[in-house]
């Protein structure tokens, strides 16, 4: 199937106020007629509920935490990016979007992330309307820091707590418009399948979370804002409840999932400490403005105190090896170097996976007060989980699975090839390309729900008879009924091992053969090991409880159920993907030097997988990635 | 008119309207609590003076004076009491499953026990007006003396009398540790609900809320102490 | 690391029927696990003997969704200061301790089974005004209007709120005010909150009454309960807030909304 991405003619600079130009319009009272499922209340699904609500459509918003305000967007520590240059230091942008097209290892879609980089600046303007208390100066004026990947000053931050801020804003303006009678909210519930009538989305079947009811709503289109599948790993810095149920449901029904091996290893995490470890977690990258990485020069110095370890016996390895960027070189890069300085037997702590993050140099040079400031949420969170003071000794980090680039393939009006279905932020696939930089995913949530899907997604409802589907028809019935025997399936196992000891083996095995270094021969291993895991789950796995109240365990199972078929599409893409981009890292493809290389020639494209019915038998449909404005190199930031 | 009163009486059925109620008519409290204890410390100087700020007090505004005081008074405690029972009973019904372990880290006993200290308060009070302004079941209203040469009550007789009875004195000084207790959290406490609290001023308050409380209890209880332990006057 | 072995006292109970403490015992923790990991083990240890699991709320597991919400001994989010439950670890318990764990309780929190509980209230107070009324694409440039480095720092304080509702389950009353006072503090104290400062102040508090919370005393329990350390002056601030709001509203010229003309 060829797949048309719908990117509008014209210079790439004008690209996106002409598509605005000539897009659909619907009017005010007709727009009342028309209902929209929004699917998720992260920063994409609250701020395009609340959007779309504004310009008069109905809206449904559903979500599984008990309140729309709890969505993981709510973890992002460090930061939003937008090309405002208030510090007059160069930025534009144009600046950032080359530094986004480049930061994604030249794998992203150009035109979409150069309407990114436009439409950042009237999110910080947005965010401030709504009283989103970002740190100033003494001034008044909005304070920048500087982030990975980039070498100027265009991140916007509120402490070590920006998406909070930023989810709170949307929050507030979904609050607005629920208040209002626009928007309809479903907390505690979970979307379990997508319904399409005639090759459209039109519906979606839910669980509700404390009832336990299975029901089924309809729309007119479908927005899927459902966030990332991290948790295929078990591990990962996501919240618990993150899943990929929602776009792997989509993709059961005739959605394309694009690129799914493009998963984003996070350098400053806090290290694994043992295997009853549920999850782990994240130190803002805007540390590494102050932190030095190092470890030992000499293996044999490991289990040293730091204090004992003499500045020349030292290894500043990305100062050494990225002199530009140092400790600023993008995130992908720094976990690579990372897993090599503990592979060579350099690693500190536990287990000998870990690296110092030192900041004795900054608060010598500024002092720990200014050092608090900046920084001490992160530090006393750091202290409560390892009862240790980063003021006194260096963190110890490793890298850990913190985002995934790959999500439902989509065109430049953010629908995915089923007429109807929208997919916006982490879900899709369509802005980050290989890898995200820093301050990245939030500027996306924001830029897609606020600013792109309010626009686009007319063009689809403009052909559409409002209204014309109800839960009455067919296809939604089979859909309920298919559910509620998939609930009864799980609770008649009444198997040996809990939903949570599949998860973890599961996860363990695609973190050791897909993670941060993958090989041809692991991922084939991997490949043969993952259905036979997925056989005895369907055997033995024991759910306890019923399915008409409140059961934990039944929405992890699930879950856990689709990430078992997800995983072999995560691990086919990245066995077909020969060669090594941003996250994506096959050991077989590298320079001398250890870097990633980039096959141009024959992987410049997006691959938007196919379901067939057989998970291990995909179609491949390959959407090419030209590039007009950014010129195709090696990625260096040495 | 009928506007305003819905305002009103939306405030009055709202949380902080009621609180704030409470504040000010607290303060008006404290402030009479104040009077009457520097007032009954004339005891203290003298028989005459004592009686000369009794008969001021009956006398004033050609004995209008008194009355508008009794009704201020009146109005403040009825409204501080129905308030806080109505605040109390809402308090208990939005906890209705207890816990089966509490621990309080920072708040006083006095400021959890606040309800129990207003209400032995108010029973005092009953018993106080009784006893020294109503006269039941005594004769302290037919005490008389001359004052200028005019007939006046005599208060000094009447207060040495009533306390000269020991269930009376230790009744009014376990009120007053009640009081004391009571004020230690409700001075400082309406500033925070008047909105006037600062970081900076906060803990003053707090000290001067104990120092005020302290002062009441010390001041009011001389009299019985006095008087009963002592014999002063008698 | 060492091992733990505690035993735990646990609340149980399905919906609106009455619940009851069960007791449990939890060998073998390790001290490094955090609370809700051991809470992991010990529903890892009842499934595997056919037992009912503890449902309990948990999200993101680092301290910012504010979705955990358990009552260890006696205490919101337990002993530690400025930390919610998913971020205790058990390296502050000792072996052989015993653990009260509860829901957070009160009558506008409704346990929904064993330690979840229904916090839509605060939803519905946040409904009540917990916004600016601006719509998307009509601001002007973020620089346009100035706001002091103090003024934005202190409404950071207050935004800092994960809504976990532990200040209701310290207080002896289980009043919502140090949340409402947060939430509406924050707009109250920007430049972008003044025109709806008196509605918004006068709407999130009639509808915390309506939800049936408790009434502030003053005692300052859901200060020192608060995983983020919100200060009861944001109390203090909505009881000014208030004040004026409703000497306007009860005395001020009555309003006339604009309305469009042809």
């Amino acid at each position: 199937m060829s797949l048309n991405s719908n990117i509008p003619s014209g210079p790439m600079a004008t690209k996106w106020s002409k598509h605005k130009q000539d897009s659909k319009l619907i009017n005010p009272k007709n727009k009342r007629k028309f209902t929209v499922l929004v699917v998720g209340s992260g920063l994409a699904g609250s701020s395009a509920a609340a959007t779309l609500s504004e310009l008069g459509y109905k809206v449904k918003c559903f979500c599984f935490q008990d309140s729309a305000r709890r969505a993981h967007s709510i973890a992002a520590q460090g930061g939003i990016n937008a090309a405002k240059n208030y510090q007059n230091d160069g930025d534009s942008v144009h600046r950032l979007f080359y530094d986004t097209v480049k930061g994604g290892d030249f794998r992203a879609r150009e035109a979409n992330v150069h309407r990114l980089a436009e439409v950042s600046v009237n999110i910080i303007d947005q965010c401030v309307a709504q009283g989103v208390p970002f740190a100033r100066e003494y001034g008044g004026m909005l304070a920048n820091r500087s982030f990975g990947g980039a070498q100027v000053s265009r991140t916007f931050y509120a402490r070590g707590q920006t998406g909070q801020q930023l989810l709170l804003g949307a929050y507030s303006a979904l609050n607005k418009e629920i208040a209002g009678g626009g928007v309809q909210m479903f907390p505690r519930t979970e979307m379990l399948d997508l319904v399409t009538v005639d090759g459209h989305a039109k519906g979606i079947v839910t669980r509700d979370l404390v009832t336990g009811k299975i029901e089924s709503h309809a729309g007119d289109a479908v927005l899927l804002c459902t966030g990332g599948y991290g948790n295929v790993f078990y591990l990962s810095t996501n919240a618990m409840g993150c899943n990929v149920t929602a776009t792997w449901r989509a993709h059961r029904k005739g959605a394309f999932f694009a690129n799914p091996c493009y998963t984003q290893i996070h350098p400053t995490c806090i290290p694994v400490s043992g295997d009853y470890q549920s999850k782990l977690t994240l130190m803002s990258e805007s540390l590494r403005n102050d932190g030095r990485v190092w470890v030992p020069k000499n293996a044999a110095d490991c289990g040293k105190n730091p204090d004992q370890i003499p500045e020349d016996a030292r290894d500043y390895y990305l100062e050494r090896k990225y002199p530009s960027f140092g400790n600023l070189a993008p995130r992908d890069i720094s976990s690579r170097a990372a897993k090599e300085a503990c592979d060579d037997g350099r690693g500190v702590g536990p287990g000998g996976r870990g690296v110092y993050l030192d900041f004795a140099e900054a608060i010598g040079q500024f002092g720990a007060k200014t050092i608090a400031e900046r920084y001490g949420n992160l530090f006393d969170m750091y202290e409560r989980i390892t009862g240790e003071s980063a003021y006194k000794r260096p963190m110890r980090i490793y890298p850990a699975v913190h985002y995934t680039m790959g999500g439902l393939w989509v065109d430049y009006n953010l629908m995915s090839n089923l007429p109807g279905l929208h997919v916006l932020g982490e879900a899709n696939f369509s802005d980050h390309g290989a890898n995200r930089l820093g301050a990245s995913a939030l500027m996306q949530g924001l830029a897609d729900g606020y600013f792109v899907i309010p626009t686009t997604i007319a063009n689809y409802l403009v052909n559409q008879k409002p209204g014309s589907i109800t839960t009455e028809h067919p296809e939604f019935k089979k859909a309920v009924e298919n559910c509620t025997a998939q609930t009864k399936r799980f609770l008649n196992i009444k198997g040996k091992r809990s939903v949570d000891s599949f998860h973890r083996e599961l996860g363990l095995l695609v973190w050791d053969k897909c993670g941060m270094a993958r090989t041809k021969e692991g991922l084939t291993e991997a490949l043969n090991r993952i259905p036979a895991l997925r056989e005895e789950f369907w055997q033995n796995v024991n759910v306890p409880g019923s399915g008409d109240f409140t059961n934990p365990e039944l929405e992890k199972a699930g879950r856990v159920a689709d990430f078992m078929e997800f995983a072999e599409l995560l691990c086919l893409d990245a066995r077909h993907r020969e060669e090594s981009c941003g996250g994506h890292f096959r050991s077989e493809y590298q320079y001398p030097d250890g870097e990633a290389k980039r096959d141009d020639e024959n992987f410049s494209y997006a691959a938007a997988w196919e379901y067939t019915g057989n998970f291990s038998q995909p179609t491949l449909n390959k959407e090419p990635l030209t590039f007009e404005e950014v010129h195709l190199a090696v990625r260096s930031y040495k | 008119m009928s506007a305003v009163f819905d305002s009103l009486s939306r405030f009055y059925a709202s949380s902080i309207g009621k609180k704030i109620l409470v504040a000010l008519t607290g303060l008006v409290l404290i402030g009479f609590v104040l009077g009457h204890m520097i007032g009954n410390l004339l005891i203290f100087v003298g028989r005459d003076a004592i009686n000369e700020y009794g008969h001021l007090l009956q006398t004033a505004l050609h004995g209008g004076g008194v009355w508008i005081a009794r009704i201020g008074l009146l109005t403040a405690v009825v409204i501080h009491i129905v308030a806080t029972i109505s605040l109390t009973r809402a308090n208990r019904a939005a906890r209705l499953a207890q816990y089966g372990k509490h621990k309080a880290q920072v708040s006083s006993k006095s400021s959890r026990t606040m309800i129990w200290s207003g209400l032995t308060i108010l029973a005092f009070i009953v018993y106080h007006l009784l006893h020294f302004t109503v006269h039941a079941g005594n004769d302290y209203g037919t005490y008389k003396t001359t004052l200028d040469g005019h007939t006046v009550h005599d208060v000094y007789r009447m207060v040495i009398a009533g306390f000269s009875w020991a269930p009376a004195s230790i009744f009014y000084i376990i009120a007053m540790l009640l009081l004391s207790s009571h004020l230690s959290h409700g001075f400082s406490s309406l500033f925070q609900t008047l909105g006037v609290a600062t970081d900076k001023s906060e803990p003053l308050f707090k000290k001067l809320g104990y120092a005020f409380a302290g002062l009441i209890l010390v001041g009011n209880c001389s009299i019985p102490i006095a008087i009963l332990f002592f014999h002063y006057g008698r | 690391m060492s091992q733990l072995n505690l035993h735990l006292k646990v609340w149980r109970q399905n919906g609106s029927q009455p619940g009851h403490f069960q007791d449990i015992d939890a060998p073998d923790i390790p001290d490094h696990a955090s609370f809700l990991e051991m809470m992991d083990i010990v529903n890892e240890r009842l499934i595997s003997k056919g037992e009912d699991p503890v449902a309990f709320d948990h999200d993101c597991r680092e301290g910012i969704c504010g979705m955990c919400s358990m009552q260890i001994n006696g205490v919101p989010h337990g002993p530690e200061k400025a930390t919610t439950t998913c971020q205790l670890h058990m390296r502050k318990f000792r072996t052989g301790d015993t653990i009260w764990v509860e829901p957070f309780r009160a009558r506008a929190f409704p346990v929904l089974k064993d330690l979840m509980i229904d916090r839509s209230a605060f939803d519905r107070i946040q409904q009540a005004g917990g916004f600016v009324t601006v719509r998307t694409g009509a601001p002007q440039d973020a620089n346009a209007l100035p706001i002091g480095k103090e003024v934005a720092d202190s409404a950071m304080d207050a935004a800092e709120c994960i809504g976990c509702g532990a200040c209701v389950a310290a207080c002896k009353n289980a009043s919502a005010m140090l949340f409402v006072s947060a939430k509406a503090g924050q707009l109250n104290s920007l430049p972008q909150g003044q025109p709806e400062k008196d509605r918004r102040t006068l709407g999130m508090v009639r509808q915390m009454d309506k939800e049936g919370f408790g009434n502030c005393t003053n005692q300052y329990e859901c200060e020192a309960a608060c995983p983020k350390e919100i200060s009861v002056r944001w109390i203090t601030k909505l009881n000014r807030d208030y004040a004026v709001a409703a000497v306007k509203d009860a005395f001020g010229n009555t309003r006339k909304e604009a309305g469009g003309g042809d």
